[in-house]
């Protein structure tokens, strides 16, 4: 059902754990939906320097949330805001169809975490992004 | 390969097999037909229906084969549903059932029919006063599943029936999970109809039965030829038959031997997941379960990715959590046992059979705290609560 490339980044996760003093953190989900992500960066010079993350969820929540914070580690804000759930389902040759709201959750998570950067660096910047998926997990869009 | 979801499906058995074998290419002749070699079929239909009929105490004329364990539900609940739809059109059941059962009442809810759903206690069984407070005077039908397959409780029954027998209403069991596992005796207990699946105890896939007392009013469920005594039309699946008939014969031979070493194996389960791995909790009740079955949820992780953890490790075991029912709920059975959803999640099933050994548990038993502890370390769930402790 999983591709290896999802199976990889579930087994082997990159990244899990906590940043002490990260810039950004940004959780999204809820525990009555079965998926928590939370995501930490460290941001030097408006370059993410560092991603990690905790998840609860399934094989394919973990595999996503290994997936995002890979995908922008190295990257500018900009370029991270830019991270779409598309993309991080096809840097991990796709998920099954049930699944692909794991990777709007990630796209999400990586979303809240920079806006609790711009928020907490006075930065006064809203980050623009909504789900729009689906009217169960309770989040705000 | 540990094989731990025998709740799910079981292998059939060997000498099952052997038994069916013939009636593929060599015997194929189709029970209706008048000539001999068609009536050896005919013959080992009956052979089978006669061993169905010895495992619950009845006659074999009160047996009739279905396709499979759903069939067997949906014609017994919508069967008398419309044949005593002259005398109500209310039908009590409870929310833990299973699928076939639940989605056939909410179907018959659409068609004008009114449903009771029972609630459950923490442990999963009916309350009888509640049961009686439920009864009206158009109750026509009480259909409440001998064993559950999640959680395994084991329903008082025989209390069951004496009520429904007291109020002059035909009492169902969908015994399809305690076939092999519980003594069942359908007149001792006082069932009117039960439904039982082949492949849950060594049989083969894709037939089932259902047992219908003589004198209760049922209509058909499949219209077409005369078979079964024209109650169930269809060119009878005579290898099929034949192996549900074995399986039943086997599964259900010295059946206390066979229910207490699956015992211990559970018993060694949960008391080495109880005293191994911290948060957590057993669900279903204490003693009244199903021999084989062992059902605990885990606090702060999700239950699939324990359920592929274990399978890197060679085990093959099932869990009630949303992403493994395809849907964004968890478990209806342990929603309705009072699991919060966040903790339904982690629910993992282990159902034990005649395949397994202690060996198999010692493994699951030395590879789980591991798997468990290793989602925990990843969940942000576990992270506040240790923050918050």
């Amino acid at each position: 059902m999983y591709s290896e490339k999802v199976m990889d980044h579930f087994s082997n996760p990159r990244n899990v754990g906590e940043i002490e003093n990260a810039d950004g953190v940004g959780q999204v989900g809820n525990a009555k939906c079965g998926d928590i992500m939370k995501i930490y960066l460290k941001v030097e010079n408006d370059i993410i320097v560092d991603a990690k993350f905790k998840t609860f969820g399934c094989g394919a929540a973990i595999a996503t949330s290994s997936m995002a914070t890979e995908l922008v580690k190295g990257k500018t804000i900009d370029e991270a805001l830019k991270l779409t759930n598309k993309a991080v389902m096809e840097a991990l040759d796709g998920l099954p169809p049930v699944k692909v709201h794991c990777s709007v959750l990630a796209e999400e998570a990586i979303a809240a975490a920079i806006q609790n950067y711009y928020d907490t660096h006075g930065i006064d910047k809203k980050v623009a992004k909504s789900c729009g998926h689906c009217d169960s997990c309770g989040c705000e869009h | 390969m540990i094989y731990f979801d025998n709740a799910a499906t079981t292998p059939v058995k060997k000498e099952v097999l052997d038994a069916m074998l013939p009636y593929f290419s060599e015997k194929f002749g189709n029970a209706s037909s008048v000539y001999q070699f068609g009536q050896q079929s005919a013959t080992a239909i009956l052979e089978a229906r006669q061993k169905v009929a010895d495992a619950l105490c009845c006659k074999p004329g009160e047996i009739f084969f279905t396709g499979c364990g759903s069939e067997a539900d949906n014609w017994a609940i919508k069967g008398v549903a419309y044949a005593n739809r002259n005398k109500g059109k209310h039908i009590i059941t409870t929310a833990i059932e299973h699928h076939a059962v639940l989605h056939t009442c909410q179907y018959l809810e659409k068609q004008g029919f009114e449903v009771t759903y029972l609630p459950v206690d923490e442990y999963g069984k009916i309350r009888l006063d509640e049961l009686k407070a439920a009864i009206r005077e158009d109750t026509v039908l009480i259909s409440v599943m001998f064993a559950n397959n999640e959680i395994g409780t084991i329903q008082p029954i025989k209390e069951i029936a004496e009520i429904a027998k007291e109020y002059n209403i035909l009492f169902h069991t969908d015994a399809v999970q305690a076939i092999g596992a519980v003594s069942i005796n359908v007149n001792e207990l006082g069932i009117d109809l039960l439904s039982l699946s082949g492949h849950k105890f060594g049989g083969p896939k894709g037939v089932g039965a259902l047992y219908i007392r003589s004198g209760v009013r049922i209509d058909n469920f499949m219209h077409g030829g005369g078979q079964e005594r024209f109650k169930r039309a269809g060119t009878e699946n005579t290898a099929g038959i034949v192996g549900l008939g074995e399986a039943i014969k086997l599964a259900t031979e010295n059946l206390s031997e066979k229910t207490e070493k699956i015992k211990s194996i559970r018993d060694y389960i949960i008391t080495n997941i109880e005293e191994k791995i911290p948060y957590c909790r057993l669900n279903g009740h204490p003693t009244d379960r199903l021999c084989g079955n062992v059902n605990f949820c885990f606090e702060f992780i999700e239950g699939e990715g324990m359920l592929l953890l274990l399978d890197m490790n060679g085990i093959s075991a099932s869990s009630g959590s949303a992403c493994t029912s395809g849907s964004l709920d968890p478990s209806h059975v342990l929603l309705a046992i009072g699991i919060p959803h966040g903790i339904a999640h982690g629910s993992l099933r282990v159902s034990i059979g005649e395949i397994n050994t202690m060996a198999d548990a010692e493994k699951l038993i030395e590879v789980l705290p591991g798997i468990i502890q290793r989602l925990r370390d990843m969940s942000p769930l576990y992270e506040e609560h240790l923050k918050n402790n």
